[in-house]
């Protein structure tokens, strides 16, 4: 390895297809994926995977699938559909995941844009989608399936069955049977491994294209620096378009060979997580909110003993680890204490969360709160952030263990060097740096500043080489006399509690800061439902008084604890309201992974920021929903307006 | 027709003085979706009650693939491939979904309460070829993340998908359902659609289901049979039904001011 961290790859194994072969013959029985499905773990050793992955390459081939050809994959995360990426990597073609829940306008998007020839899909949903699309998009030739259900009467000439199509390959194998070994031979490590189109806060998609190199040795890098090994087990339930699935469930399974495991449906991802228990586990931080309230709600649902004695444990095992984190001394009695906590709570609940094996856990993507972070590390959970982006190839910096701190991001993984431009943006090189954006150059020139990469977030480096984010670049701004002012610091703080889902707050070049809640349906209809308060839907739940005291609560929460920011004390919250909806990716507020589009977000709710400034008391508003289906519909709703007491 | 799975024929049935059936005759062929629409007691349920064998009518005869079975009893019925929902879900409260979809096996599990008891041999083998059966349902109608949760705690559409389950797991030639929608909102109605849409499709499962909702019948029946008072008003196809000049006057109450 030289000084950047940079290994020469041997050309024998310089990519992941040629990976899988190899790991099919050196560990052949090892359970390279499991998928729950008829209740059951089904396994499939690396051998399998490989033969699957093959006989997938091979029906391609005998489509006509060229060199460079794009093939769009979209789906659940399915053993098949991670065969079909190693496929379309043996063919050298270029696998391009999409997001799931995509509408057909953003499919047709991507499908278009990519110049796709060849979709592999999980089931109906996704083909109906894609049957639509290609109306569009008349280079689309061929959509491959694999759960055939509800599709008996389906007659487009266009569509193949998964094992059909694996039939094909065996047939085509018998003319020409060294064709795929040349054609894996013919594999580079700079070729294009993969396009993932980031989701985009603003505009349309990118496609970030990232070669086998760029995957290959950061995903080394970063499993050397942090000790991750063979013997991991992880749980594959992210999105595959998302590219952190994509380096842990594929480029770091493959280079390590550890196991993933896919599993049964979206709505049993916490209790697969509990069958599986896995050693290697990654959440974004509305992930870690979600368990967090989970676990919330249920503690406030126990008989009062038990909940007394849950809550007093584990009010001790976080001031111990803020002590901890702090680098503060921690009181002998609250040590001789916490070996009672973790019989009594601590372990069980770990167990319960399916965390008990978990040697290292990673949140990143966006800042977690610092209450949630706490939580977790508080059971005894070793969750790390990390920070790192789609043009990375994700891995820019980790927490070490005996490392952890609550505000940074940790020290950057080998071969990664960093730097802080004069307007305050995080620069970055590193081995993983991207390709470029495909087909828009344009954009990828705007990435680019004097050989290095713009990360777009706002951060420094501490004393002690730690990254610290701020916030995107674009996002920190000052109020009107000059405050310093983060939203995103003061929404993760508000989502800290459990009520509250999502948060935007206002404030540039405006007097002070207002913020617009989300609240969250389970753990405040939970509440309500507590205090005999009848609501009838989300709307009327999100306008009663009673729910306003609850977040005008949260809210001075938030205020008290920045008055202990130097920084940021200045900005804090006046005036808030409660959205009449949900913020929805299908209605464009939040990205499919969640982040909040202020830009849209403050255009479509003009009428309301603009109230939350003047001195009514409520306002009344329409607005557009997009149903799941497509069609549009409009709710009518009356939202009040709260002051909080500075 | 040619070949019917069942055939009903001149059925009446009387309930003291209310003659609730009045010679209805209802053939249902191989593979095929029915609904059974009508104004409020018309006789619906009741003409299901029959084919299922809760009630046996006073006259007529029902046929179910080329045999009378006009005088069975309901267990009798199950055995020949029949199985129902109900109006009202008619689930075990306390067990779980999975144990309640195992029950609809029930009548196809042998052997002895001993080896039953000590889960050994033959006994052991059975339960699991029937958990296999069951997880595939299971996988079919998406109801995997509630396998373990007490069917009496689940919102009423998924109660309703749960006893949709357990009528698939008896493995049905025939499947009755009585007002599977009934009480659902828009997109409960649309995934049940799909579900008994991908039932016949899936299992080659014959259908005959009795629905308020007209948009829904519109959609997914092959055919539709209308009673009135008992009685068998039209019987055809959706388009022509909705046209028919009785249909049309049943519902609009010109018959019944």
């Amino acid at each position: 390895m030289d000084a950047h961290g940079v290994a020469a790859l041997d050309p024998a194994l310089d990519t992941f297809p040629k990976l899988v072969r190899r790991n099919a013959e050196r560990i052949p029985g090892k359970v390279a994926i499991r998928e729950k499905d008829y209740g059951i773990w089904q396994s499939y050793t690396w051998r399998d995977y490989y033969e699957q992955a093959r006989l997938i390459a091979l029906g391609l081939a005998s489509l006509g699938f060229r060199r460079g050809d794009k093939l769009v994959i979209v789906g659940d995360n399915r053993p098949q559909l991670y065969w079909a990426v190693m496929a379309t990597q043996a063919l050298g073609g270029v696998p391009v995941p999409v997001y799931q829940d995509s509408v057909e306008k953003e499919m047709e998007f991507v499908v278009d844009h990519a110049e796709a020839r060849f979709a592999v899909v999980e089931d109906q949903e996704q083909v109906d989608k894609l049957l639509l699309v290609m109306n569009a998009c008349p280079r689309l030739e061929r959509v491959i399936y694999d759960d055939a259900r509800g599709m008996r009467a389906y007659a487009a000439p266009s569509l193949m069955g998964l094992a059909e199509l694996q039939e094909a390959g065996k047939k085509f194998e018998v003319g020409h049977p060294t064709y795929l070994d040349e054609e894996m031979a013919r594999g580079r490590a700079d070729d294009v491994a993969i396009i993932c189109y980031t989701s985009g806060t603003t505009g349309m998609p990118k496609g970030a294209m990232l070669s086998h190199r760029n995957l290959l040795v950061t995903a080394r890098n970063a499993a050397a620096f942090d000790g991750v090994g063979p013997d991991e087990e992880i749980l594959s339930y992210l999105p595959m378009a998302w590219v952190g699935d994509h380096v842990f469930s594929y480029a770091q399974a493959i280079a390590l060979g550890f196991t993933i495991n896919c599993p049964e449906s979206a709505a049993t991802v916490l209790h697969d997580l509990k069958e599986i228990g896995p050693t290697y586990f990654f959440a974004p931080p509305r992930i870690w909110e979600n368990i967090l309230t989970t676990v919330m709600v249920r503690i406030e649902d126990c008989a009062w003993p038990k909940r007394r004695l849950v809550q007093l444990f584990l009010g001790l095992a976080q001031e111990m680890e803020r002590a901890r984190l702090d680098r503060r001394p921690v009181p002998a009695w609250r040590r001789l204490l916490y070996p009672l906590g973790r019989l009594l709570v601590y372990a069980p609940l770990r167990d319960n969360l399916g965390m008990r094996r978990v040697r290292r856990a990673y949140t990143a993507g966006e800042a977690i709160g610092p209450e949630i972070f706490v939580f977790f590390r508080a059971l005894g959970i070793n969750v790390k952030q990390i920070y790192g982006m789609t043009e990375a190839s994700v891995f820019l910096t980790i927490q070490k263990d005996g490392d952890v701190r609550l505000d940074t991001a940790g020290t950057p993984i080998p071969g990664v060097e960093l730097r802080i431009s004069s307007e305050g943006e995080v620069l970055y090189r590193s081995p993983g740096v991207f390709q470029g954006y495909y087909k828009n150059d344009e954009a990828t020139r705007q990435t680019r500043e004097d050989g290095w990469v713009r990360s777009g977030d706002a951060g420094f480096l501490d004393a002690d080489g730690h990254l610290r984010i701020i916030d995107r670049a674009k996002d920190v701004t000052r109020l009107a006399d000059g405050t310093l002012f983060a939203p995103k610091y003061l929404e993760n703080k508000l989502k800290f509690s459990p009520f509250v889902k999502e948060a935007v707050c206002i404030g540039q070049d405006r007097p002070w800061v207002a913020a617009l809640v989300n609240i969250d349906l389970t753990a405040v209809g939970n509440w309500a439902e507590r205090r005999n308060i009848a609501y009838t839907s989300y709307t009327d739940l999100s306008q009663k008084p009673e729910v306003y005291d609850l977040i005008a609560r949260e809210v001075a929460r938030v205020n008290r604890s920045l008055t202990e920011d130097a920084v940021l004390r200045g900005a804090q919250i006046r005036k808030f309201l409660i959205l009449h909806k949900e913020l929805d990716p299908d209605d464009e507020e939040i990205t499919r992974t969640r982040k909040v589009r202020r830009g849209h977000v403050a255009r479509k709710y003009a009428a309301l920021i603009d109230a939350l400034y003047g001195d009514r008391d409520h306002v009344q508003v329409e607005a557009q929903v997009t149903y799941e289906d497509g069609r549009t519909g409009t709710i009518r709703a009356a939202v009040s307006i709260r002051e909080v007491a500075p | 027709m040619s070949d019917p799975l069942l055939e009903v024929r001149d059925i009446s049935v009387r309930f003291g003085a209310l003659l609730a059936l009045d010679r209805v005759s209802v053939e249902i062929a191989r593979g095929e979706i029915l609904a059974i629409i009508g104004p409020n007691g018309a006789g619906k349920t009741t003409l299901l009650n029959v084919i299922s064998g809760f009630y046996h009518p006073y006259e007529g005869r029902i046929v179910f693939e080329g045999r009378d079975r006009t005088r069975l009893a309901p267990p009798d019925v199950a055995a020949l491939g029949i199985a129902r929902t109900f109006q009202n879900v008619a689930l075990f409260k306390g067990m779980s979904v999975l144990d309640n979809i195992m029950t609809g096996r029930l009548l196809k599990m042998r052997g002895s309460f001993l080896l039953e008891a000590l889960y050994w041999g033959p006994a052991r083998r059975q339960e699991l070829a029937h958990r296999a059966i069951v997880e595939r349902i299971i996988d079919f109608l998406e109801i995997q993340a509630i396998r373990k949760t007490p069917a009496g705690r689940l919102p009423y559409g998924l109660q309703k998908r749960v006893e949709l389950a357990r009528a698939l797991a008896a493995e049905p030639t025939l499947l009755l359902l009585d007002e599977p929608m009934a009480g659902m909102n828009v997109e409960e109605k649309e995934d049940m659609c799909r579900f008994v849409l991908d039932v016949t499709q899936e299992f080659g499962t014959t259908i005959a289901l009795i629905e308020h909702d007209m948009g829904v019948v519109m959609d997914i029946s092959d055919r539709v049979v209308v009673l009135d008072y008992g009685q068998k008003i039209a019987d055809g196809p959706p388009e022509q039904v909705r046209k028919d000049q009785a249909v049309l006057d049943a519902y609009l109450g010109v018959a019944h001011d």
